[in-house]
C-alpha cells in the first residue's frame, strides 16, 4: 500500500513546492549581463569559420570538414516545403559566443554568473538527485562536465564534444557526421561548418548505465546561434539513457538553433534519447537528430517540444540490422504565434525491424501544429513492421492541426498502420470537471495532460514535473478556454 | 388564481421516515439550505425555465417530476452553472450566498453538488486524479494524504459497487450507463456536498443496481445534507421516499405534495394535472 502510490504522492508534493514558489515563465527567460570573452561577431563567411578552428585548435582535417560544410551551407537554398523561415536573420546572427575561457568538472571553478543561472534552472541540484553525470553548455562552449566515478571506472566517456576531440580524436573521428553528413541538408550542414559544444557520450561494450546522463544547454546572447553537436555511442551490448534540455532567455531579434545529434545503437545495445525544448518564443529550432540502429539493437526517442517560435524536428531512425527497432514519442506544444512541425522517420533497412511513433500535439490560440512524417521500407526488408499513431488535440477555434504522412514501401511482406485523432476540449467536458470543484485552468490543462498521459510515464519525473508545470503555464495565459 | 397546487394524500400523517437516524446528540449548528427564486432561464435563445420556486433545506427529501420537456434538466444544469444555459432572471441562493452569477467551481466549492443525468466521457482525465483533486478544491482544509484518500475512495467504490480498477480508467471513458451512474454517486460520498440534486439517477439502472443507488442515497442522507431528485418516474421514490413531490410543467412548478402524489402519477401519468391546472 505504502509504495503503489509513493510515485504520484512525490509527485504532488512536487507540484505543490512549485504553486507555492510562484515560479513563472519569464522566470525561465531571464537574461544575463555578461559579456562573452570573445565572439566571431554577425555573419558568416570563410574566415570566421578558419577563426572558429583556430581557436578551438583543432586538427587540420576538422578544419577541412567545416570548411567544405561551409561550402555545402552556401549553395543550399532554404527549404521552402515547410514553415516560413524568413524570419532568420542570417547576416546578423551571431555564429559562435565563446562565454568564458573554461571548462572544468569542479562545479566551484564555473564563473558565478554562469552557476547562477544554471542553479536558478536546477541542474546541480538534479544532478546530485538522480543522474550518472552532466554537461552543462553556456552559448556554444561546454563550461562544466562530470561523470560519476563508479561509470568513468568502466570506461564510459562523458564530455563536451571539444574536449572529446582533443582527447579521443580518433574515436570521435570515427562518428563525426557519419549518421548525418552536412549534405543532408542546409542546417546540417551550418552546423558541420561551425560546430561547437555538445556532448560525446560513450558507453563501452556490455556497460549499463541506470542513471540518465543530461546536457543543459543555455543560450544566453541577443541573435546568438547555438550549434551544439552531439554524439551518442552505444557500443555492443550496452544500454544508456541520455537527457537533454534547453532555454533561452527572450528577446525580440530571432535567435537560431540548429544542432546535430547522432546516436549510434550497436548490435544488441539499447540507447534511449530524451529531450525536453523550452526555448523561449525568439528562438528558431531546427536540429537534425539521427539514430543508427545496428542488428536487435533498440533505439528510442522521446521528444517535449514546448517552447521556440518555429520548431522543424524529425528525429530519425535508419534500422540497419535485422531485428533492430525503433520508437518514437513526441509531444509538441503549439503555443500561440508559434509553429511546431515536427514528426519523424523511420527507414526499414532490414529485414525483421520494427519502428512505432507516437506523436501528440496540442494547438493553444493560433498554434499550429503539423505531424510530418517519412516511412521507408526497403525491399528486402522482410516482415518488416510499423505503425504511426498520431493524435491531436485543439484548444482554441483558430488552433490547427496537420497531418502529412509520407510512405515508400516497396517489400512485400512489410505491414504498417497509420492512426490518427483529432480531439477538442468541450464545454461538457469542461463543465463536467468544473462542476466538482476544478477552476478551468485546472480542469483544461488536466484534460491537455490526461491528453500527455502516455509520454509523461515515459519521461523521469522531474522532467514530468517539469513540463507539468509549463502546460499548465500556458493554459493559465489563455483565460477562456474552450 | 392560485399559480400551485397541493396535493396531499390521506396517509399524509403517516410519516414515513425510517432511515431518517441522524445521531441526537450531535447538535446541529445550521442547517443548509438551497432557494431557488423566481428563476428564468434560457437555452440556445429559447426559454425553458420562466420563474421556478423552490426551497430545500437539510434534512429534507425533495422530488422534481414532470413530463419530458418541462424544464427538469436544464433545471439542473442551470443549478451548476452549465455555460450553455443563461439565466434571465430569479437567483439561486446558497446558505445565504448569492450562487446566481457565480461559475461551476464556486458553486461546488459551496457545497452544490449535481449528478448528471448522462454524465460525459473525459478521455485521458484518471479517475482517481480527477477525485484527488476535486476532493482538494471542495475540502481545502483536509490535509490528508494522497494514499490515505485513495484508501477511503476504495473503501467507497465498493459501496457503490465499481471495481478498484476504474481508479485508473479515464473519467467516463466506456463506463456502461449504469457505471456512469454509480461514479455519480462516488463523487456524491466522497465530495460531501451540502445540497444535493440528483438529475435522473435512476435512467439506465437496472432494478439492483437502482437499489445499491437508492442504498447509497439513503444511507448519505443526513440533517445536513438537503436532496432534490429530479426524475421522470416514480420507481426510485418508491425505495427513497421523499417529503415533497413538486411537479414542473411547463418551465414552472405547477403543483406540491407528498409522495402520494408521485405515486398518483405512476398510475395516471401527468395528463390528469393538466387538467386540474
Amino acid at each position: 500500500m505504502e509504495t503503489e502510490y509513493s510515485k504520484e504522492e512525490e509527485m504532488e508534493k512536487l507540484l505543490e513546492d512549485l504553486k507555492k514558489s510562484n515560479v513563472r515563465k519569464e522566470d525561465w527567460e531571464f537574461h544575463d549581463n555578461l559579456q562573452p570573452v570573445y565572439s566571431t561577431g554577425a555573419g558568416l563567411n570563410r574566415k570566421i569559420v578558419e577563426e572558429i578552428s583556430e581557436i578551438k585548435k583543432e586538427p587540420d582535417w576538422m578544419r577541412r570538414f567545416r570548411l567544405k560544410a561551409l561550402e555545402i551551407f552556401q549553395s543550399k537554398p532554404v527549404p521552402t516545403w515547410g514553415p516560413d523561415l524568413s524570419g532568420i536573420d542570417w547576416e546578423n546572427t551571431k555564429y559562435y559566443t565563446r562565454p568564458d575561457e573554461i571548462t572544468t568538472n569542479n562545479w566551484d571553478e564555473v564563473p558565478d554568473q554562469i552557476k547562477d543561472t544554471f542553479k536558478k534552472l536546477g541542474v546541480p541540484e538534479m544532478e546530485q538527485k538522480y543522474l550518472a553525470g552532466s554537461v552543462a553548455q553556456y552559448d556554444s562552449e561546454g563550461v562544466y562536465h562530470n561523470l560519476r566515478k563508479v561509470w568513468e571506472d568502466k570506461g564510459v566517456l562523458f564530455m563536451d564534444l571539444d574536449l572529446a576531440l582533443k582527447t579521443h580524436p580518433d574515436l570521435v573521428k570515427d562518428y563525426f557526421c557519419k549518421a548525418v553528413p552536412p549534405t543532408d541538408n542546409k542546417f546540417a550542414a551550418l552546423n558541420g561548418a561551425v560546430w561547437s559544444g555538445g556532448s560525446f557520450l560513450y558507453v563501452p561494450k556490455g556497460v549499463k548505465i541506470d542513471m540518465p546522463l543530461q546536457t543543459y544547454f543555455r543560450m544566453n546572447g541577443e541573435q546568438t546561434g547555438q550549434f551544439e553537436h552531439t554524439i551518442v555511442v552505444a557500443d555492443e551490448g550496452s544500454s544508456v539513457h541520455y537527457i537533454e534540455g534547453c532555454t533561452a532567455p527572450r528577446y525580440e531579434k530571432n535567435s537560431l538553433h540548429s544542432a546535430i545529434v547522432e546516436i549510434y545503437v550497436n548490435k544488441n545495445a539499447h540507447a534511449r534519447y530524451t529531450s525536453v525544448q523550452n526555448w523561449s518564443k525568439s528562438v528558431y529550432n531546427m536540429p537534425t537528430k539521427r539514430a543508427w540502429v545496428e542488428e536487435n539493437g533498440q533505439m528510442e526517442w522521446v521528444g517535449g517540444s514546448l517552447g521556440s517560435k518555429v520548431t522543424m524536428l524529425y528525429p530519425s531512425s535508419y534500422l540497419r540490422g535485422p531485428h533492430a527497432s525503433a520508437h518514437n514519442l513526441n509531444v509538441s506544444l503549439a503555443g500561440p504565434g508559434t509553429i511546431k512541425d515536427t514528426g519523424a522517420k523511420a527507414l526499414h533497412l532490414a529485414p525483421y525491424t520494427s519502428s512505432r511513433i507516437v506523436a501528440k500535439s496540442i494547438s493553444i490560440e493560433d498554434g499550429k501544429a503539423i505531424y510530418r512524417g517519412l516511412l521507408r521500407m526497403n525491399k528486402g526488408a522482410v516482415h518488416s513492421k510499423s505503425h504511426v499513431q498520431c493524435d491531436a488535440l485543439l484548444i482554441n477555434d483558430e488552433s490547427q492541426s496537420f497531418t502529412f504522412p509520407h510512405d515508400e514501401i516497396y517489400e512485400p511482406t512489410a505491414t504498417f498502420g497509420h492512426e490518427a485523432t483529432v480531439g477538442r476540449i468541450g464545454t461538457d467536458e469542461l463543465t463536467y470537471l468544473r462542476s466538482r470543484g476544478l477552476s478551468e485552468d485546472e480542469a483544461s490543462s488536466m484534460i491537455v495532460l490526461g491528453f500527455l498521459d502516455d509520454v509523461m510515464k515515459e519521461i523521469p519525473m522531474e522532467f514530468a514535473v517539469e513540463m507539468n508545470r509549463l502546460i499548465k503555464l500556458e493554459m493559465n495565459k489563455l483565460g477562456a478556454v474552450g | 388564481m392560485r399559480e400551485r397546487y397541493i396535493y396531499f394524500s390521506q396517509f399524509r400523517h403517516k410519516k414515513v421516515f425510517k432511515y431518517n437516524l441522524f445521531i441526537c446528540n450531535k447538535k446541529v449548528q445550521h442547517l443548509p439550505e438551497l432557494i431557488i427564486k423566481n428563476l428564468s432561464a434560457s437555452v440556445e435563445g429559447k426559454q425553458i425555465l420562466k420563474g421556478v420556486n423552490l426551497t430545500v433545506k437539510g434534512g429534507e427529501i425533495h422530488a422534481l417530476m414532470g413530463p419530458n420537456g418541462a424544464g427538469k434538466s436544464t433545471l439542473g444544469n442551470v443549478l451548476i452553472g452549465h455555460p450553455n444555459y443563461v439565466i434571465n432572471g430569479g437567483s439561486i441562493i446558497l446558505d445565504g450566498k448569492d450562487l446566481t452569477g457565480k461559475t461551476p467551481e464556486e458553486r461546488a466549492r459551496a457545497g452544490l453538488f449535481l449528478a448528471f443525468q448522462s454524465p460525459v466521457a473525459v478521455v485521458g482525465v484518471k479517475l482517481s486524479a480527477f477525485m484527488r483533486a476535486a476532493y482538494k478544491q471542495v475540502h481545502p482544509e483536509d490535509k490528508s494524504k494522497l494514499s490515505e484518500f485513495y484508501d477511503r475512495m476504495k473503501i467507497h467504490m465498493k459501496k457503490v459497487g465499481l471495481d478498484e480498477s476504474f481508479m485508473s480508467r479515464s473519467v467516463n471513458d466506456g463506463f456502461s450507463g449504469g457505471e456512469r451512474k454509480r461514479f455519480e454517486i462516488l463523487q456524491m460520498m466522497i465530495l460531501r456536498p451540502k445540497i444535493v440534486v440528483l438529475d435522473e439517477i435512476d435512467s439506465g439502472l437496472d432494478v439492483d443496481a437502482l437499489k445499491l443507488v437508492a442504498e447509497e442515497i439513503k444511507e448519505y442522507y443526513s440533517q445536513e445534507v438537503g436532496f432534490l431528485i429530479i426524475t421522470h418516474y416514480q420507481r426510485i421514490l418508491k425505495d427513497i421516499e421523499p417529503e415533497f413531490v413538486h411537479i414542473l410543467k411547463d418551465g414552472k412548478i405547477v403543483m406540491d405534495g407528498d409522495n402520494s402524489l408521485s405515486l398518483r402519477i405512476e398510475e395516471e401519468g401527468y395528463d390528469w394535472i393538466k387538467n386540474t391546472a
